[in-house]
C-alpha cells in the first residue's frame, strides 16, 4: 500500500472575503495544506472534536433535536432535512433491541461534483467527528464509509485517520466513558455511478450488484444487512461537527430560512478559476461564477450553466441572479443537486454536450428498470443521429415525448436525472438542434466535445 | 460449489463483441486468501467481502478472469453466479488484460469542455493503442475512456493505474506522465 499522498492538488479553495463573518469557513479549514489531516492539527487549529465532546454529554434525542434546529438539509442531492431523517430510526424498546448502522455516502460520481474528496483529503477527522456524533444520536453500532473505488489514496488516508481516532479513544469500545461502542469501516466501491443512490449503495455494501431496491421499506426500517440504517452524504456528516460545536440555532442563522448553513460549490468548465468554494446557501449564482471562479474564460459569455451536477436541468444566462439554495433553484425549474456548477461558454455545442451527458446515463443505467435502460439508450441513439447530421425534425418531438415516459417511472432517480438535461436543452436551445438537423452543421464555434468522430 | 457455470472455454459471450478472457493463473495466493478472510470477518455478513475480494483478485491475477471470479467464490463460499454477476456489473474490474500502465482518461462533461476528447486521441496515437482496446504489443500501455473521476475542477483528469493525477493535463504533461512511467516512478498495474 502506498503512503499518504504528498502531491498537492491545484484546486482553488478560497476567494476574497472567505473566512469572514459573511462567508464563514466551516468545512474547508486548512484545505490546500496536505499536512492538515492529522488529529493533532484538527484539534489544535480547527476546534476539532469539540462538537463530539459536547454531543456525547447530551442525550441522543437532544442531539437529533439540535440537528433539527440547525435545519440542515442533505447535501447529497435530494436536500432532505437530515435531522428528520435521523429521527426515523427506530429506538430500542424493552421488547426489541435493534442493530443500527450509519452509512456515509462518499461515492461522489456525479459529473461536476468534487467536494467530498476535499473533505476527506484535508479534514478526514471532521468527517469522523460528524459520524461519531451521528452514530451517538441514532445509537448506531457500526458505521460504514462507502468510497468510490478510484479514491484509493483517500481510503488509505481515511484508514490512517480512523486509526488515530481509535488510538485517542474516539472510536472503539466505551467511547469517552459513555459505555457506547462504535467503529467505522471503510468500504471501497468499484466504479458504478448508480451506487451513489442510497439503496444501490446498500446493495453494493452488502456485496451485491449495485441495483436500487424497491422502496418501501425505506433504509430506516430495513437498510444495510437488513437492519435499520441511515445514509448521509460526506458533506452532511462533516457539517454536523460545526453544528454541534456552534449550536443548531447559530447554524440556522447562516444562509436563508429553510435553506440554512453553508455548502460547498464546485465550479468547473469554462471558468477562469475553477475550484471548490464554501458559501452560505442562497448566494447568487452570479457571485459564485463571476466573483469566486473569476468569470467565464476568455471574456466570453456563458451560454448554459448546470447548477448542481450533471443531473440538473440547465440554466441559461438569464438565470445568473438565481440564489443558489434548494428552493430557489427548484422554483427556477432545476435542482440544487450536489452543488457542482458546470459553466459552458457561448461557443459550446449544446447538442454535443447533451449527447455526452446522455451517453453517461445510458452507460451508467443499471439496467433494472426498462424505461431508464431502454430510454437512455434511445435518447443517445437519436442524439447521435442528430449530431451525425442525419437527424429529422420529428426527432425533436420524439425526444420530447420520450422524456416524460422515463421520468418518475423508475425505481431510482437515475432516469429522471437523464431527463433533466435533455428536456432543458430542448426547451432552451431548440434552435441549435434544428440547425444541426436542417444544415447538418453546428452553430457553435468551439472544439468538439466527443472522443468519437462526428459531424464537426 | 454446485452452481454450474458455462464451459470454461473463454468463449462465453458477455455482450456482443465482448468475451471473457482466461488467465493462466487459477488460484489465489495463501496471503490473498488470508487477506480476504480477514476482510470478510469485519462485516456482519461474508457476502459484503465480495467487492474487496474481487479487488484483491484483480491485483493477483492482473485482471478479473473467469478463474479469478471462481477463486473468489470459493474463498468466500458464495455461489459462482453471484460473484460473476458482481464482477461484470462494476467497471473497475477489468475483464480483460490491461497494460502495465493503464491510462484512464475522463471524457465526461467538465473534462470534455476542457479538451479531453483531443487529449484522448493524442494519447492513443502517442502510445499506439486504441481506447478501450487491448494493451500495446509489449504489454506496457493501455488506454481507457472513463466516466467522471471527480477531478472536474482540475479538468481534464487522467488517472494512471490506481493513482489519480488530476492536474490540468495537457500534451506536455502527458509526455511527463509517460516518461515517469518509463522511469518506473508510478506503481505498475496490479501492485
Amino acid at each position: 500500500m502506498a503512503a499518504i499522498r504528498t502531491k498537492p492538488d491545484r484546486h482553488l479553495y478560497t476567494f476574497p472575503g472567505f473566512g469572514s463573518e459573511k462567508f464563514p469557513n466551516l468545512m474547508l479549514r486548512g484545505a490546500g495544506d496536505l499536512d492538515n489531516w492529522p488529529r493533532r492539527v484538527y484539534e489544535q487549529k480547527h476546534e476539532g472534536y469539540l462538537g463530539m465532546r459536547k454531543a456525547l454529554k447530551m442525550d441522543p434525542s437532544a442531539v437529533i433535536e439540535e440537528v433539527k434546529t440547525s435545519g440542515i438539509r442533505g447535501r447529497g442531492g435530494a436536500g432532505f432535512p437530515a435531522g428528520l431523517k435521523w429521527s426515523f430510526m427506530p429506538k430500542d424498546t424493552p421488547e426489541r433491541k435493534f442493530t443500527r448502522y450509519l452509512v456515509c455516502n462518499a461515492d461522489e460520481g456525479e459529473p461536476g461534483t468534487f467536494k467530498d474528496r476535499v473533505i476527506m483529503e484535508y479534514n478526514p477527522h471532521q468527517l469522523i467527528e460528524g459520524m461519531v456524533i451521528a452514530g451517538w444520536a441514532m445509537q448506531c453500532q457500526l458505521g460504514f464509509v462507502y468510497v468510490r473505488g478510484e479514491f484509493l489514496w483517500l481510503i488509505e488516508k481515511m484508514e490512517a485517520a480512523l486509526q488515530e481516532a481509535r488510538d485517542a479513544g474516539y472510536l472503539g469500545k466505551d467511547i469517552l466513558g459513555t459505555g457506547w461502542n462504535f467503529d467505522i469501516l471503510m468500504h471501497r466501491g468499484a466504479g458504478a455511478y448508480i451506487c451513489g443512490e442510497e439503496t444501490a449503495l446498500l446493495n453494493s455494501l452488502e456485496g451485491r450488484r449495485g441495483e436500487p431496491r424497491v422502496k418501501p421499506p425505506f433504509p430506516a426500517a430495513k437498510g444495510a444487512f437488513g437492519q435499520p440504517s441511515t445514509i448521509n452524504n460526506v458533506e452532511t456528516l462533516a457539517a454536523v461537527a460545526p453544528i454541534l460545536r456552534m449550536g443548531g440555532a447559530a447554524y440556522a442563522n447562516l444562509g436563508r430560512p429553510k435553506n440554512t448553513g453553508t455548502r460547498i460549490f464546485g465550479v468547473s468548465g469554462h471558468v477562469n478559476r475553477p475550484g471548490v468554494f464554501e458559501l452560505p446557501l442562497g448566494t447568487p449564482l452570479d457571485f459564485i461564477v463571476n466573483e469566486c471562479a473569476g468569470g467565464v474564460r476568455g471574456g466570453k459569455k456563458a451560454k448554459a450553466i448546470i447548477p448542481g451536477g450533471s443531473s440538473c436541468p440547465m440554466f441559461d444566462a438569464k438565470d445568473f441572479d438565481c440564489p443558489m439554495d434548494f428552493d430557489s433553484v427548484r422554483d427556477r425549474g432545476s435542482m440544487a443537486g450536489s452543488g457542482g456548477v458546470i459553466v459552458m461558454d457561448e461557443d459550446t455545442c449544446i447538442v454535443q454536450a447533451t449527447l455526452r451527458l446522455i451517453r453517461f446515463y445510458a452507460h451508467e443505467s443499471c439496467g433494472q428498470c426498462t424505461p431508464c435502460r431502454e430510454g437512455c439508450n434511445w435518447m443517445q441513439m437519436i442524439l447521435q443521429r442528430i449530431e451525425d447530421g442525419q437527424g429529422r425534425l420529428e426527432d425533436l418531438d420524439l425526444l420530447a415525448q420520450l422524456t416524460p415516459r422515463i421520468g418518475l417511472r423508475t425505481l431510482c432517480p437515475l432516469g429522471d436525472a437523464a431527463c433533466g438535461p435533455m428536456e432543458s436543452a430542448l426547451k432552451k436551445f431548440r434552435d441549435e438542434f434544428e440547425h444541426h438537423i436542417t444544415h447538418g452543421t453546428c452553430l457553435a464555434k468551439g472544439p468538439g466535445l466527443l472522443a468519437r468522430a462526428s459531424a464537426h | 460449489m454446485s452452481h454450474p457455470l458455462p464451459p470454461d472455454t473463454g468463449e462465453l459471450p458477455l455482450a456482443p463483441g465482448q468475451r471473457l478472457l482466461e488467465s493462466s493463473r487459477k488460484e489465489l495466493s495463501p496471503e490473498a486468501l488470508a487477506e480476504i478472510q480477514a476482510i470478510a470477518s469485519r462485516y456482519p455478513d461474508r457476502m459484503a467481502a465480495t467487492l474487496p475480494a474481487l479487488h484483491i483478485a484483480q491485483r493477483e491475477f492482473g485482471f478479473v478472469s473467469l478463474a479469478a471470479m471462481k477463486a473468489v467464490a470459493k474463498a468466500l463460499g458464495l455461489p459462482e453466479g453471484h460473484v460473476f454477476g458482481v464482477a461484470t456489473f462494476y467497471t473497475m474490474y477489468q475483464k480483460k488484460p490491461v497494460g502495465q500502465y493503464h491510462f484512464q482518461v475522463c471524457t465526461n462533461i467538465s473534462c470534455a469542455l476542457n479538451g479531453a476528447a483531443p487529449l484522448l486521441q493524442k494519447l492513443c496515437a502517442r502510445l499506439g493503442v486504441e481506447a478501450g482496446g487491448p494493451p500495446s504489443a509489449d504489454g506496457k500501455w493501455s488506454v481507457e475512456e472513463v466516466e467522471c473521476l471527480a477531478g472536474c475542477g482540475t479538468a481534464p483528469c487522467v488517472q494512471v493505474n490506481h493513482d489519480v493525477y488530476d492536474e490540468f493535463v495537457d500534451e506536455k504533461m502527458l509526455e511527463e506522465m509517460i516518461a515517469a512511467c518509463q522511469r518506473g516512478e508510478y506503481r505498475p498495474w496490479a501492485h
